[in-house]
């Protein structure tokens, strides 16, 4: 009781030496509240960073292995992922039928097209899929319904619009029930998809800019073509990921008939690995951004430093009289740490407030949301307390350490 | 050497306030070893008022600075009120300023842009056990009516005269109610007039039974002590009762007569 009402004493008399130069004081904070503000303001637009991504990663959907059929050559030029003929939707079904632990097997195809309707015309991608393709990418629809394991199996004249297709086509009409027209083929339209944005998915094209049909259709009236471009898997767990990956590439270069040392004719895209690689790479960031703002932060506690041997210095007759009337060492050695650390917890609390501010300007004049986490904000504002401690420590010992003689004769 | 014990007001405590025995206080600097006090003994009984003189260099400051608890003795023996002091570490040595030890200073030493108020309660801040807030202030502002200063509460050092802020030190020195006030040059920046003034308030002090120690140069300043020690080269060489003591109150009331009578003139 008697030592907790002492220490609130010598804070009292701290806080009134911070007063008494206010212009001084309020300088030195302005080092610790620019490096806790920084620090705030830097992890906030890290972890923004990647919240951001692996939202876009997890838009791909839940547990997917993309299986994409290889490249194909002609005369030196490489037309990329997909376009070799080599997965046939015998391979697809084959995986969803032998690999144990894959939930869903969609076939795909794709084309450009041009599509006719309501009296416009628009140039986008067809994509044939199976049924199941929705729920393999984790996407909903704004409207009416997906098509049916019949209509894939009787290859039916239907269609589901991306959401800015159906906007470029239609406007504000209600598509659904209405018909569309794909190199002259009609279409019925059963339902519109949610917007899912530009995403790192659908190959660089932007994912709601698209007709799906059932594969069937596709390969029949639109590609004419016996192979797919690729097909997708949903596994059912995480943890299965490498495994049914492995499973699949082995399978497949069975039924490919690939010699032991050859190269696949297929390349598996294995989204857990991806959203891996992302989070490594924003935890890059994220830890780049967060040691910047420690430099300054660390800047600020050595300006505290400065400014308190400074002090010190200068209150040496101060010192002289204090210790002279009674003040032990160990008192004038917590007043003087209590001036630093009061000067980098008040910066701490002004810098998380700064912090803030300029996350929510990021977020006003960018179009990224920054994200700030209440560990950051106890973890600059902790660092914050412990560098008053640190870089207080040094003059308060030297104050507690002067001579009570020398320092009443010093001018 | 002459180093009598004056036992001439005991104030009946069993142990004087101040024994030293076989004191020494040698600094070594760099090759030099200057002996500022060799084998100084001396006592002093409760209620005594000690002049310590002798010229810069005498080793009086020294003395006043072990007596003090400011600083300890190379060798030797210094009892406080019995307790020897020589072997304590700092924190002792504060705490023991604090309960026991008020002090005065020539040059006042007080807190710049702190009021009286505050430097007088400043050695209450540092009491073990801590003195509640409002008995500080009113010990505080006691003290400083005792002084006279009832009107300057308020006032910042900068703002009193010389006079007024050496009655600030004394009345921080008194605040604690201390066995011992110890007084280096108390009145070496002051003007006669106003050194009659701190006499008189030291003297009275000493009425009241405060050990009072000072230190000074001036003979006439010495006058007004009870008892006169004189230092040399870090000796004691002379200490003896003095026969012809000034009273600062006489010597106020006569001046103010002889003001008054100026005045009706």
């Amino acid at each position: 009781m008697s030592a907790l009402a002492r220490a609130w004493l010598i804070a009292a008399i701290a806080l009134r030496a911070l007063r008494r130069n206010k212009m001084r004081s309020g300088l030195t904070s302005l080092g610790i509240i620019i490096g806790v503000a920084s620090v705030v303001a830097m992890l906030a637009v890290g972890n923004g960073a990647r919240a951001s991504i692996e939202d876009q990663v997890a838009a791909l959907g839940q547990n997917l292995l993309a299986v994409f059929a290889g490249s194909s050559r002609s005369g030196g030029v490489n037309a990329g992922a997909g376009s070799a003929s080599t997965l046939t939707v015998g391979d697809a079904e084959a995986v969803a039928r032998e690999v144990s632990g894959v939930v869903a097997v969609s076939p795909e195809v794709t084309r450009a097209a041009q599509a006719v309707a309501n009296g416009r015309n628009w140039s986008t991608t067809v994509a044939g899929e199976s049924e199941a393709y929705l729920a393999i990418r984790d996407w909903d629809l704004a409207a009416g319904a997906m098509f049916t394991e019949r209509d894939v199996r009787t290859a039916a004249k239907v269609a589901v619009l991306g959401s800015k297709t159906a906007n470029e086509l239609f406007g504000p009409l209600d598509p659904i029930g209405q018909s569309v027209r794909i190199g002259n083929i009609p279409f019925v339209i059963t339902g519109v998809l949610e917007s899912k944005g530009a995403g790192i998915g659908g190959g660089g094209q932007n994912q709601d800019d698209r007709i799906i049909v059932p594969y069937t259709t596709a390969m029949r009236r639109i590609t004419g073509d016996q192979y797919l471009r690729s097909f997708n898997v949903q596994v059912a767990s995480a943890a299965d990921m490498t495994q049914v990956e492995q499973e699949i590439e082995a399978l497949l270069r069975q039924r490919h008939r690939l010699a032991p040392g050859t190269d696949d004719d297929f390349n598996i895209f294995n989204q857990q690995e991806i959203a891996d690689t992302a989070g490594t790479i924003t935890g890059i960031i994220t830890l780049l951004l967060g040691s910047i703002g420690s430099i300054s932060l660390l800047v600020g506690g050595i300006g505290i430093m400065n400014i308190m041997l400074v002090s010190v210095t200068e209150r040496t007759r101060e010192i002289g009289i204090r210790m002279a009337v009674g003040a032990r060492p160990a008192i004038v050695q917590l007043q003087f740490l209590l001036e630093a650390m009061l000067l980098s917890v008040l910066g701490g609390g002004i810098g998380v407030l700064a912090g803030v501010g300029i996350a929510r300007l990021v977020q006003a004049l960018a179009d990224f949301t920054p994200v700030v986490s209440p560990s950051s904000i106890v973890l600059a504002f902790g660092v914050s307390c412990a560098i008053g401690v640190f870089f207080g420590f040094y003059p308060a010992r030297k104050a507690a350490r002067l001579d009570p003689i020398e320092a009443l004769r010093y001018e | 050497m002459n180093v009598a014990s004056h036992t001439a007001s005991s104030a009946g405590g069993a142990a004087p306030i101040i024994e030293l025995v076989a004191l020494n206080r040698t600094y070594r600097t760099e090759e030099v070893e200057v002996r500022a006090v060799r084998d100084v003994s001396l006592t002093i009984e409760r209620g005594e008022f000690v002049a310590i003189m002798g010229a810069s260099g005498s080793g009086k400051s020294t003395l006043m600075n072990v007596l003090g608890c400011l600083d300890r003795p190379t060798s030797g023996e210094y009892r406080l009120a019995g307790r020897n002091v020589a072997e304590l570490e700092r924190s002792e040595l504060a705490l023991l300023r604090n309960r026991k030890i008020g002090f005065v200073f020539q040059s006042f030493n007080l807190l710049a842009r702190t009021s009286a108020l505050e430097n007088v309660e400043l050695p209450l801040l540092y009491s073990v056990p801590l003195v509640p807030q409002r008995e500080r202030r009113a010990r505080a502002t006691r003290t400083l009516e005792s002084v006279g200063l009832a009107a300057r509460m308020q006032h910042v050092p900068s703002r009193l005269s010389g006079g007024q802020q050496q009655r600030v030190a004394i009345a921080r020195a008194l605040v604690t109610a201390p066995e011992l006030l110890l007084a280096d040059e108390p009145t070496g920046n002051l003007d006669s007039r106003t050194s009659i003034d701190i006499m008189g308030l030291l003297q009275a002090q000493n009425d009241a039974g405060l050990t009072v120690v000072m230190v000074t140069h001036e003979l006439d300043i010495a006058a007004y002590c009870k008892r006169i020690v004189v230092m040399r080269d870090g000796e004691i060489i002379r200490d003896e009762a003095n026969a012809e003591r000034r009273s600062a109150a006489a010597e106020r009331a006569a001046l103010d007569a002889a003001e008054q009578q100026a005045r009706l003139a």
